[in-house]
């Protein structure tokens, strides 16, 4: 079976691109491909001019369900892949804390996941994926489960975290409004076999905050993505 | 709150035991027959050194068997869940192996270790494997995909894998099925005490019905429970000590 058909894109560091399609049209089979989580068929990807074949670690991954270990505190938890990089280090714990402290979670240190709410688990989940200073970020709708005042406040505290880190970010969605919100740049998907149906640049003011949402320009490129994925019917 | 949690079983106990000794002393049941709760008591008041001794046997038969029955399975599972060629090979095996009754292996183990300790072991051995195996092969096989794809978008190497991701998140399975092997290793001592030996609760237990001492044969049954109760709950303790981040089991009401 074929998910994805013509995938190809091109981003530039420091740069927020959002995938946006329905779902199940291969965005996150292309997110995991990109990884090297997944073998791709045909075609190729490549990061700073080095062809990605399997994991190279130099990129943060977050998944949809927040998915912490629960036999680990929530700054173990942070600090899991500096264990796998044999670099868990005073500094690095120093780094886990300031992370923490950076998503409102410098209280719950020592908690287990299970006492935290998803919203709560899920920032935990970005502090994980930010703790090795990756120069990439890869989000599979992290936000999906999220009632929508949680997914405000977390794409705000996410666009937050980001001007921080500077790093470059690739993320999975199917909110439109989402997507317009984050990202510098759209690519909006088909239905499967998925193509990229369009490019959208993003001409938003870079500080983004909840009002901008009610202005023309947002609903102009909210309509232009709709469009695009056919979520209007037919024009009459 | 708490206090009714122990008050109402313990009211319920009083109400069997009522019913019981009413029962004996309303329709004159001959001890031999069904001793009243007083004798029970009394012989297990006078029999408890010869009680002990012999539990204690029976006991030392439980934990080096469930022992045995870790120090094997663990190992094992590991390997069935990680090789997918000794995985297609022996799961299904061991998984249709477990509905053999293994207690029916008891006399042929006999012949094959003769009466003393060994034998009993391999009976405690044999019904304790089974749950502990499958389980932790289960468990180990069930390790949320996005754990193991963090594991490897950090190239993480297997060992590392193993140790920090599937062995933690299989725990609670490794658990579960101590807790069944435990409660089973109980039931494989007394069964192979039944079918030779000349210790052991299992054989008080048959050696009192034989020389129609009932009483005797309820306290050594009472002090089986006991050891039962208590060797569950030392795999709860374990289980607390080791894996103390399992969120609290919602108490059914």
């Amino acid at each position: 079976m074929v998910a994805l058909e013509d995938a190809s894109f091109e981003f530039e560091a420091g740069e927020f691109v959002a995938l946006l399609g329905p779902s199940g049209c291969g965005k996150t089979t292309l997110l995991r491909i990109i990884a090297g989580l997944i073998a791709k068929t045909s075609g190729s990807v490549t990061i700073a001019g080095q062809e990605i074949t399997r994991p190279d670690g130099k990129y943060g991954f977050v998944f949809q369900a927040a998915s912490l270990m629960p036999w680990r505190s929530v700054i173990d938890n942070v600090l899991f892949p500096m264990e796998i990089l044999h670099r868990n280090d005073a500094a690095a714990r120093r780094r886990a804390e300031h992370l923490l402290d950076l998503v409102d979670l410098a209280a719950f240190q020592r908690a287990r996941p299970h006492q935290l709410s998803g919203g709560m688990q899920q920032r935990v989940a970005l502090c994980r994926a930010l703790i090795h200073q990756p120069p990439l970020l890869l989000m599979d709708e992290p936000f999906g489960a999220l009632d929508e005042l949680t997914r405000f406040g977390m794409n705000d505290l996410l666009l937050r975290v980001r001007e921080e880190t500077g790093a470059s970010v690739l993320f999975v969605t199917h909110s439109i409004s989402e997507a317009v919100y984050l990202a510098n740049k759209v690519l909006v998907f088909s239905r499967r076999p998925a193509r990229v149906a369009l490019e959208i640049a993003v001409d938003l003011p870079a500080r983004r905050t909840q009002q901008i949402r009610f202005t023309d320009a947002f609903k102009r490129l909210e309509h232009q993505a709709s469009e695009a994925l056919g979520v209007l019917g037919p024009v009459a | 709150m708490n206090l009714a949690r122990i008050a109402y079983p313990v009211a319920g106990l009083l109400l069997i035991l009522a019913i019981w000794a009413a029962a004996c002393w309303l329709a004159a049941i001959p001890t031999v027959v069904l001793p009243s709760p007083a004798r029970v008591a009394v012989a297990l008041h006078d029999r408890a050194g010869l009680l002990a001794e012999e539990g204690w046997v029976t006991l030392r038969e439980t934990l080096y068997g469930f022992a045995l029955a870790l120090l094997v399975g663990l190992p094992l599972a590991v390997a069935v869940a990680n090789s997918r060629r000794l995985n297609m090979m022996f799961y299904p095996l061991l998984v249709a192996l477990q509905s053999v009754p293994k207690v029916a292996l008891a006399p042929i183990l006999l012949i094959w270790l003769g009466t003393g300790l060994a034998s009993k072991l391999a009976v405690v051995w044999l019904v304790a494997f089974f749950p502990i195996i499958i389980d932790t092969a289960a468990g180990l096989r069930a390790t949320p995909r996005e754990l193991v794809e963090l594991g490897r978008s950090l190239n993480a190497s297997p060992w590392q894998m193993f140790i920090k991701v599937q062995f933690p998140a299989a725990l609670p399975f490794v658990i579960t099925g101590a807790k069944v092997a435990i409660t089973l290793a109980v039931i494989g001592a007394v069964i192979a005490e039944f079918v030779s030996s000349s210790e052991g609760l299992g054989y008080l237990l048959l050696s009192a019905t034989s020389q129609l001492d009932t009483p005797l044969a309820f306290a050594a049954l009472i002090a089986l429970s006991v050891m039962g109760l208590l060797v569950y709950a030392m795999v709860e303790l374990v289980e607390r000590l080791i894996a103390p981040w399992l969120p609290p089991v919602p108490t059914r009401s």
